[in-house]
């Protein structure tokens, strides 16, 4: 089949009240914690997307996220995900409008299914990315977790990931909680089963130690992306590396 | 020189506005960049840009809802000739018709047509960076090199008629139109403006076009 599209590599960053939580520890910048100046050096490194996962707890400081969203769209030419406390059809206007290119949605959806349908017939399903936050449940299984995996909901990840993107989801992000912060590689065999059912692209997260990770993710794992964060954040790798590293293991990458 | 970027209600165009405004500002061109939703204004523009996110007909609709807009746009592009430029979705409905959510006359700029991408074993929406085949010679592509990654994402795709008027393709599945050009008119399935340094000279070769 002819196809010439990348594997993506997308470097996550925690934003709390509109601070880099773990960020790129890099000796040149200015002030580690402003989240734009953090991603101008991953839009400079060659990222192919950027994300923001929105931590704030309080409601009420919620907004910040939109400045920094704006002035982040202002200075960066690529495309940004913007994620973290989405729940209504207005919280994904205002992150649009903001200048966030995608949206992702997780235990709103969960809550509310008709949300995503809502949201991705009025905005596009391009830019509806359901999040899903899985744990395996014996051999082959795994289930749906939401509130940063503290709650079960009892839904089968394979189900919900056909369901939602029947429903109008464009992308679907996913994280493994067995993996995320081990470093010990990606969940392959959740990667690909729910790569494997369903015709959006599939984001992998969770688990990223080192680069062959991010290989096994796309090669074994059938992901069209993959998504990190303390991998870059810490200078382990640059994308720069990482995309060499890939290119090396066979894959399809912008260089 | 002003550079009208339609606003027909379809998602944010701050971030197309910027990527103009540092065009502009990087080739010390006096430019004005307006996001409008004024026929006056496109009528007075030197360029007209008309982004695009969403389904076919709901854009349509969107730019057939502001007044005098669709005749201004006529007027500038088709009889007065200025530079226009379609993005994504802004690029489809230059086509004589859509078959997204049923079928719909576009604005019947070039000859084709708008269907969904080929079902097979590969990904849809196509989304991502994918590389740029170029065709023909054209000063849009001034400096971009064959097999550049610009980032598309759609779900339906421009099926050209006259071959003379794809400008460079991309492969996901089969040959798709990535750039389409017709004398003072060009659209494009990607983003110039979320490319990154090779959108961002796609936007200029397009401030400094003389079609």
């Amino acid at each position: 089949m002819n196809n010439t599209l990348k594997t993506r590599i997308i470097p996550c960053l925690d934003v709390n009240d509109g601070r880099v939580v773990k960020g790129v520890n890099f000796v040149n910048l200015v002030d580690a914690g402003d989240p734009v100046e953090q991603a101008s050096v991953y839009d400079s490194a060659g990222a192919d997307e950027l994300c923001f996962l929105d931590i704030t707890a309080s409601s009420d400081r919620r907004d910040i996220i939109l400045d920094v969203v704006a002035r982040t769209a202002d200075a960066c030419f690529m495309p940004l995900t913007v994620g973290g406390g989405v729940r209504s059809i207005n919280d994904i206007r205002k992150l649009l409008m903001a200048g966030a290119d995608k949206v992702t949605i997780n235990t709103a959806a969960v809550r509310e299914p008709a949300l995503v349908t809502a949201a991705s017939e009025k905005f596009g399903a391009q830019c509806i990315v359901v999040s899903i936050d899985a744990k395996a449940c014996g051999s082959g299984r795994w289930q749906v977790f939401t509130h940063g995996g503290r709650e079960v909901t009892g839904l089968d990840v394979l189900d919900w990931a056909r369901r939602m993107a029947t429903l109008g989801a464009g992308e679907i992000l996913l994280t493994s909680m067995d993996r995320d912060g081990t470093k010990a590689g990606f969940d392959l065999a959740l990667t690909r089963a729910v790569a494997d059912s369903v015709t959006v692209p599939v984001i992998a997260s969770g688990g990223a130690g080192n680069l062959d990770h991010l290989v096994e993710a796309a090669r074994d794992g059938h992901a069209s992306a993959v998504l990190a964060a303390s991998i870059f954040h810490f200078g382990t790798y640059s994308v720069g590396q990482a995309k060499t590293h890939m290119r090396k293991a066979g894959l399809s990458v912008r260089l | 020189m002003t550079v009208a970027i339609i606003d027909y209600g379809s998602g944010n165009l701050r971030s197309a506005a910027k990527a103009f405004e540092r065009v502009a500002a990087e080739k010390t061109m006096r430019t004005r960049v307006v996001v409008t939703a004024e026929a006056d204004e496109i009528a007075r523009a030197e360029r007209i840009v008309l982004p695009g996110v969403g389904a076919f007909a709901d854009c349509l609709a969107g730019l057939d809802s502001l007044p005098g807009v669709r005749a201004a746009l006529e007027e500038v592009v088709i009889n007065a000739g200025r530079p226009f430029l379609g993005i994504c979705v802004g690029m489809q409905l230059m086509a004589r018709s859509g078959h997204e959510n049923g079928s719909h006359r576009g604005l019947g700029w070039v000859e084709g047509e708008v269907i969904a991408l080929p079902k097979g074993t590969l990904k849809v929406p196509h989304m991502g960076w994918n590389e740029l085949v170029i065709r023909q010679r054209h000063p849009i592509l001034k400096g971009i090199k064959n097999g550049k990654d610009f980032y598309f994402v759609h779900s339906y795709h421009l099926r050209c008629e006259d071959e003379r008027e794809i400008l460079a393709s991309t492969e996901y599945g089969g040959s798709i139109c990535a750039v389409v050009g017709r004398e003072n008119m060009i659209g494009t399935q990607f983003h110039p403006e979320k490319s990154q340094v090779t959108g961002l000279k796609f936007i200029s070769n397009f401030l400094s076009w003389r079609p």
